[in-house]
């Protein structure tokens, strides 16, 4: 079973994103933040890292470039799931070395097809 | 406290933990996690027109709680209460709610672990007080005998003077 | 897949009205100081952010275009392009009120818009508009908002030219650094199969030879088709992420006819205003509505499970046992000090009286709840029986504990049907009787010394003495030759099975009912009483306690044991005088008090413990009643008079007869509660003690 960590500071939203993939078969482990869930990814391994992008304590960017500085890190994908459109944003999370962004609103399904694709 | 959580584990090992303790001669057990505290005796407030091994009610932290003496509830011979005279004060949750009492015996003794395979069955023969023995059990050498602590609880306490509300 | 979204509603509104609060707290530390801190201005953002994302995703549109709106505002706050004025935090505040009246009425599921919403939005979008004016940063060229960012976020916004676009050619040419950025090419191909099927040749050109290849550097390119008749925006949306990192051309495919010109019209980044503005206008009863609950707003409450409540109450009544266990200790010191500890205590005891009483006023519910539920009944009975009645509650605002409320409502309609069915006359009978052909029932609560009082009454005939007299006779309640006061005969009506009516109706005249409505009363510990004017009318008083959590005892000592008698059932105290004291054959003893005799109950014969004294001349002679009977009860003496929390034996035990419950004393130990009305039942039916154990066995 994938291995996928969920971080996002809104309940709703992890709750969301954990419902939808557990749904879809995906081992799904949440943290609320980038300091937590930094944590949780060095604790064990993830075949992939959903991340929301402002987040207090550590934002989701924070939480890409540490992440990337680990080997064990260095080739997952992590993807920003994120209300978050700005061109500046983007641009910061790509050189932070962020594997892709999806859009919020998500529709669940396209969720499920979004995380199919990268980890296929 | 989650007792239940405690309960979920000492259920999935097959073994359960007994705290003992002693009435007249024999050594009596029940299962720890229903055991909620022991303390001395200080005496109860008499409620009229109970039986004779109900010795009244405590406060016990805002609850009023019911104390038998055990040695009256199983027949047994008085006894004056000393020194080691505790209450073992138990509690079960039930569908309606806990359901609280504390029990006169004459001194505790041990913490023992109990597995399925230690019980044996009590034996067709004995007579008395069997609705509330859960079994026996062989712990050191010794015969424990070990209480259904629901029925003590409930059947025990209310007794044939009364009808238990929760039944 | 079908998972309902609904489920993570509730956590949403939750999360989003804590988020709302603190966004409010900073936007006042915002006003209150004079310069913005970055990591303030970011709170709010990030609040208006989650929103937006929380709302979007679970399709409120509105609450969507108003986070957006802000949050496109607190953006420019963030990076600088705007200073923060006066002007804006008031917008922003007023962000917050609507967003919480909104959030508020889709968790109801009315989805109301507030009225001054589109002024607000009006207002916000003037500021953000407003490059140049005050405050702006940005060149006068560049848009101070990313332009996606800008458009309305809900139903992606999608130029509705796919009916002419059958698929796209797309060149793709990944920069070097792509994979390292770590993104695959593979996958944004992968990306574009959602939209349709997709066709792509690999341009190998810039291969390296094996040996120079690196591994992280992306050398391929592809010439990809899509049939599909996508938007430009969808297509583009998936190469979005490496935009910058890669080459794109786009060219799209056209269907061969009908060649219509293609108005690709996008809509204004204005579109979101729009939609609420149309919609206001639109249902303006709701908006009414949403005004007049923002008038209201003061009047805001929670919802508290009982059992909260129930732990409170608890705790409170575990300090007035501590408080009153320290007052005790205080009577034993002696000084200056001693007197200065039991001023604090005594001041200590009001305060937890007071504590006591708020608590139990959460409790409180006002007796409406019942009533409400009487204009219907009445009408409906009232057709069904051909009577004209007219119904008048008085004192609906009159509050008691919600648990006294949910037990008294059914004795209630008991009582109103009775009344209806055989209080109230037919309208012939009252127009011969000279009086108005519409009957009145009145239904009147009220306070009055720590008890709630529920009347029903009727203008009907009355009861009629010598039939319930007779009735009584019949069935042996009344001896043959017994006398009986006017008030003794009425409450024959609460003896079991007994009922005048000459007609069995299906509304009520089958003989039970009253006995059972007075149990339930007493059970409540309440109390009932029947008064009746012939011609002129009946009314039931019921007399409730306010709540069943405490109650004013006397305390009293019996040997070595303190017994509680509620306050309410003492009429007095007395010391016997010998000439007084008689018994009955022999063993009832009973007590000439004026012209009543009243049978002498022993409590410690009663609960069977070792008095001070057995001799009547030693003790006190406490008069109670109840249901009008009365009583005395022998005990050794009188103590203090004090408020005490009933305490259940059923929770942990049984209910047992005589008694209404314990109470922790100061020192620590239970103190019993007597039952009165209980008492006298059993002692009215013979010897107490038979009757007690009786009841045992039947309980």
């Amino acid at each position: 079973m994938k291995r996928v960590l969920a971080v996002d500071d809104s309940v709703s939203m992890r709750e969301l994103v954990r419902a939808t993939l557990t749904d879809a078969g995906y081992d799904v482990v949440s943290a609320e933040d980038g300091t937590r869930a930094y944590q949780a990814a060095l604790g064990s391994q993830f075949d992939m890292v959903l991340s929301d992008v402002n987040m207090p304590s550590m934002d989701g960017i924070g939480l890409v470039e540490k992440l990337r500085a680990r080997p064990e890190y260095r080739l997952v994908p992590i993807v920003m799931l994120t209300t978050e459109s700005s061109a500046e944003m983007k641009a910061r999370a790509r050189a932070a070395g962020a594997t892709g962004w999806i859009v919020k609103p998500f529709d669940p399904e396209r969720l499920i097809g979004a995380v199919k694709r990268v980890l296929a | 406290m989650n007792e239940s959580a405690l309960q979920a584990v000492g259920d999935a090992s097959g073994q359960s933990q007994y705290l003992t303790f002693r009435l007249a001669t024999e050594e009596y057990g029940i299962e720890i996690l229903s055991v909620q505290e022991i303390k001395g005796w200080t005496g109860a407030t008499p409620l009229p027109e109970s039986p004779p091994y109900l010795l009244g009610v405590i406060n016990l932290r805002g609850s009023v709680v019911p104390i038998v003496d055990l040695r009256k509830r199983f027949g047994l011979a008085q006894a004056e209460f000393g020194p080691t005279t505790v209450v073992i004060v138990a509690r079960v949750d039930r569908p309606d709610g806990a359901r609280i009492a504390g029990f006169v015996v004459d001194a505790v003794c041990e913490v023992y672990t109990v597995g399925d395979t230690d019980r044996r069955p009590i034996p067709e023969a004995v007579t008395g007080q069997k609705e509330f023995v859960q079994g026996l059990a062989t712990v050191e050498d010794k015969m424990i005998i070990l209480l259904d602590i629901e029925r003590l609880l409930t059947q025990a306490i209310v007794g044939a003077g009364g009808v238990a509300q929760a039944a | 897949m079908t998972l309902d979204l609904a489920q993570f509603h509730e956590a949403f509104f939750q999360e989003s009205f804590e988020a709302l609060d603190s966004m409010e707290s900073a936007l006042l530390a915002l006003s209150a100081g004079g310069t913005a801190d970055p990591e303030t201005i970011n709170t709010i953002f990030r609040v208006a952010h989650s929103i937006k994302g929380g709302a979007a995703t679970f399709g409120f549109s509105r609450i969507t275009t108003v986070a957006h709106t802000a949050e496109t505002l607190l953006d420019q706050l963030r990076s600088n392009k705007r200073t923060v004025t006066p002007r804006i935090v008031d917008l922003l505040l007023g962000v917050v009120d609507v967003m919480r009246d909104m959030l508020a009425s889709t968790q109801q599921g009315t989805r109301t818009v507030p009225v001054h919403l589109p002024t607000l939005i009006a207002d916000l979008e003037a500021i953000i508009a407003d490059n140049v004016g005050n405050g702006a940063v940005g060149s006068g060229g560049a848009a101070p908002v990313d332009p996606a960012a800008g458009q309305p976020v809900p139903a992606a916004p999608v130029a509705p030219a796919g009916g002419d676009v059958a698929g796209w050619k797309i060149r793709f040419v990944p920069g070097p650094q792509m994979l390292v950025h770590g993104n695959d090419p593979l996958r944004l191909l992968q990306e574009l199969e959602a939209l349709g099927p997709v066709t792509a040749s690999v341009d190998a050109a810039r291969l390296p030879p094996l040996a120079d290849l690196d591994v992280e550097q992306c050398v391929l390119s592809w010439a990809v088709r899509l049939d599909a008749p996508a938007t430009i925006d969808q297509v583009r949306q998936v190469f979005d992420w490496a935009d910058g990192d890669c080459e794109l051309e786009f060219e799209p495919i056209l269907r061969p006819a009908p060649l219509s010109v293609a108005t690709l019209v996008v809509p204004a980044p204005v579109a979101a205003p729009v939609e609420s503005g149309a919609a206001a206008p639109a249902d303006g009863a709701a908006t009414a509505e949403t005004t007049a609950r923002h008038a209201a707003a003061p009047e805001t409450s929670i919802r508290v499970s009982i059992d909260k409540i129930d732990e409170l109450m608890n705790t409170v009544g575990e300090l007035v046992i501590t408080q009153s266990m320290l007052s005790q200790c205080a009577t034993q010191l002696e000084g200056h000090t001693a007197d200065e500890l039991r001023g604090g205590l005594a001041q200590l005891e009001r305060q937890m009286r007071a504590l006591q009483e708020s608590v139990m006023r959460v409790r409180m519910l006002p007796i409406s709840f019942v009533f409400n539920r009487f204009p219907r009944m009445v009408r409906d009975l009232g057709q069904k029986l051909g009577k004209h009645i007219e119904l008048k509650l008085v004192g609906e605002q009159t509050e008691l504990d919600k648990t006294v409320l949910e037990k008294i409502g059914d004795p209630l309609v008991h009582l109103v049907r009775n009344s209806i069915d055989h209080g109230l006359e037919s309208a012939d009978k009252r127009v011969a009787a000279g009086k108005n052909p519409t009957g009145t029932i009145t239904l009147n609560a009220y306070h009055k010394g720590g008890n709630v009082t529920v009347e029903v009454s009727d203008d009907g005939g009355g009861l009629d003495r010598d039939k319930i007299l007779r009735k009584a006779r019949e069935r042996g309640l009344v001896g043959a030759d017994e006398e009986l006061t006017d008030e003794r005969i009425y409450n024959l009506i609460f003896a079991p099975g007994f009922s005048t009516a000459d007609v069995v109706s299906d509304v009520s005249g089958r003989g039970v009912g009253m006995d059972v409505v007075r149990r339930n009363i007493t059970e409540l510990g309440g109390h009932i009483q029947v008064l009746s004017e012939p011609g002129q009318g009946t009314t039931v008083r019921v007399r409730l306690p306010l709540t069943l959590a405490i109650l004013d005892g006397q305390l009293v000592r019996v040997g070595e044991e303190t017994y509680v008698v509620p306050l309410v059932a003492i009429v007095e105290t007395i010391q016997v005088k010998a000439d007084r004291v008689s018994s009955i054959a022999g063993q009832a003893e009973v007590f000439r008090l004026r012209d009543d005799y009243l049978p002498i109950v022993r409590l410690y014969d009663l609960f069977g413990i070792e008095p001070r004294t057995t001799n009547l001349l030693e003790g006190l002679l406490m008069i109670v009643e109840a249901d009008g009977r009365r009583v005395g009860l022998f005990v050794d003496d009188l103590l203090a008079q004090q408020q005490v929390v009933i305490k259940s034996l059923e929770t942990n035990f049984r209910q047992v007869p005589g008694l209404a419950g314990a109470t922790m004393l100061g020192d620590g130990h239970v103190a019993l509660i007597i039952d009165v009305p209980g008492l006298i039942m059993s002692v009215e039916h013979g010897s107490h003690r038979a009757p007690l154990l009786a009841q045992a066995a039947a309980a």
